[in-house]
């Protein structure tokens, strides 16, 4: 269980997160909304422990990764796999080295390790692209691989930074399909931080808004589209008439 | 003032890390040996053709001025190699490596900082500082001593070579003008200084590197910040060192 207590966060003085409070349960999918610039980022990078808050919480199955010592910190992230919103790939290495880099402490066998790329590579179809290297992908590509490379060592927790940005709508629809079913299998807790309501009314158990630094609202996805909070109804309707409009 | 003792913390820091790293953890030996190779083949050949050039032109002026004090070309080979086994050897190198290994170790560890690739590595499982800067720090500290003693051979040859054909000096007289005042502790001088350019100058490359921020720019600047850095240490750093080896009475 993730549990985000009164989370603070400011840059140069410029607050971004003013006491954010979110907790999610054990299995479920979470997915945060919010307009570009709000903060999501900066709240997943806080929740994974790759940037510290200036105050508040977050407790991850009983530990307060805010005040954990490295060694703690580092255990705690290996429960983890996170989707760069940028990719962030490995550029000097494979596209095949870059998937395996996340199983060499799973002491699987060479073999095994090949398996498992493959494998996960079809999950995000993108068969038999072992050998290139990341500059020699489309950016809809690099998101997939990375995609690949973050879930392929079975993480208990999943954030996922807008996984189905810049891919077109089928491939967009696969990926949110492998979100679900990783969910449903493993049983994988996720947050998913996405502008793409279709995909988040399909994945999530709720959906959260994040505005001005705070959670304002949490809903469940069949209850939002009847909401009485009116900015939500606004920013409701308005991502329904774009969503509309490209497909 | 202030921004600079913050630097030097978080420098010292850094360090301590990798220190902790090296003992505490079998680090990535493969990367190492990787690194070893790679630092290796990229600057020997440049290493040994400026110690070569240098080994020479010391030659060139040593036997220019003796000509003029004492009428004789006299002492080239004692002149060469001290200066070469003592100072040149390990403060020539280590700019070289500087320029050569140094500004690339920033730019390839500054650009995985800022392309979020460093924050990648801690989600997945492994400790950037242990993948990354420790290899990178103990290849260089390995391989620039090797360098120095490799580019001193070189140019105490090419200085001897130069003295035979500008003065006429046989090879047996700069080779016993050469070695006849050396002692071990000469050598360790030179040995000791490779080693601690090595490791300071290494781990203000990856400093730079890791610390680096603000995209494309800023790894630039932290390139030539490294560059900047390590060379003024280098020169400064060496004549306290020196200072404090021959203190201790080694050379
Ligand atoms: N490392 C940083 N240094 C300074 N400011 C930062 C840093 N990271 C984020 N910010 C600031 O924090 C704010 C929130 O950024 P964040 O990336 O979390 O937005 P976001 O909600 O993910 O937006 P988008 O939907 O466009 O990705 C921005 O105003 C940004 O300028
Ligand atoms: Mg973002």
């Amino acid at each position: 269980m993730i549990q985000i207590i009164n989370l603070h966060k400011s840059f140069k003085n410029k607050p971004v997160l003013k006491g954010v409070n979110l907790e999610i349960y054990d299995g479920e999918t979470v997915t945060i909304m919010g307009g570009s610039g709000q903060g999501k980022t900066v709240l997943l990078k806080n929740i994974i422990g790759l940037m510290k808050p200036d105050k508040g919480k977050i407790i991850i199955d009983g530990i307060d990764i805010t005040t954990a010592d490295k060694k703690t910190l580092h255990n705690v992230q290996k429960k983890f796999g996170y989707l760069f919103q940028g990719s962030a790939l490995f550029d000097s290495m494979t596209v095949y080295e870059n998937i395996a880099f996340g199983l060499r402490h799973m002491k699987l066998s060479a073999a095994e390790i090949k398996e498992r790329v493959k494998l996960y590579l079809s999950y995000v179809g993108l068969e038999g692209i072992e050998n290139m290297y990341p500059s020699e992908l489309s950016g809809g590509m690099k998101k997939r691989v990375a995609l690949a490379r973050a879930v392929a060592y079975s993480p208990q927790y999943i954030l996922y930074d807008e996984p189905t940005t810049g891919l077109d709508p089928q491939t967009a629809e696969t990926i949110t399909d492998l979100i679900m079913s990783l969910q449903k299998k493993l049983n994988v807790t996720s947050i998913v931080v996405t502008h793409d309501l279709k995909a988040a009314l399909k994945v999530s158990q709720r959906i959260a808004f994040l505005y001005n630094g705070e959670i304002i609202d949490i809903e469940q996805p069949d209850k939002l589209l009847n909401t009485s909070n009116l900015f939500l109804r606004e920013f409701v309707t308005s991502a329904l008439i774009n969503q509309t409009n490209y497909n | 003032m202030k921004k600079i003792l913050f630097s030097l913390g978080q420098y010292l820091l850094l360090a301590y890390d990798c220190l902790l790293s090296l003992f505490t953890r079998n680090f990535e030996r493969e990367v190492l040996l990787q690194q070893i190779y790679e630092i290796g083949v990229k600057s020997t050949p440049v290493c040994l053709m400026t110690s070569a050039a240098v080994g020479m032109v010391l030659a060139l002026q040593t036997g220019m001025a003796s000509i003029s004090v004492l009428n004789e070309p006299a002492y080239i080979g004692t002149v060469v190699t001290f200066s070469l086994i003592k100072e040149l050897g390990p403060m020539l190198t280590a700019v070289v490596l500087v320029g050569r290994i140094g500004a690339a170790i920033t730019a390839e560890i500054g650009t995985m900082r800022v392309t979020e690739q460093i924050d990648a590595m801690y989600t997945l499982g492994t400790d950037p500082i242990k993948y990354l800067l420790v290899p990178r720090i103990l290849g260089f500290t390995i391989v620039l001593p090797i360098l120095t003693m490799l580019s001193d051979i070189v140019g105490i040859v090419a200085g001897g070579i130069m003295s035979y054909l500008r003065f006429d000096i046989p090879s047996t007289t700069y080779i016993s003008d050469s070695l006849d005042y050396l002692s071990i502790n000469d050598f360790f001088h030179g040995l000791i200084k490779a080693i601690i350019f090595g490791i300071v100058v290494s781990t203000i490359a990856c400093y730079k590197g890791f610390y680096t921020e603000g995209g494309a720019e800023g790894v630039g600047k932290a390139t030539t910040s490294c560059v900047v850095t390590s060379i003024v240490f280098l020169l400064i750093g060496d004549y306290f060192l020196s200072s404090l080896l021959i203190s201790l009475g080694i050379g």
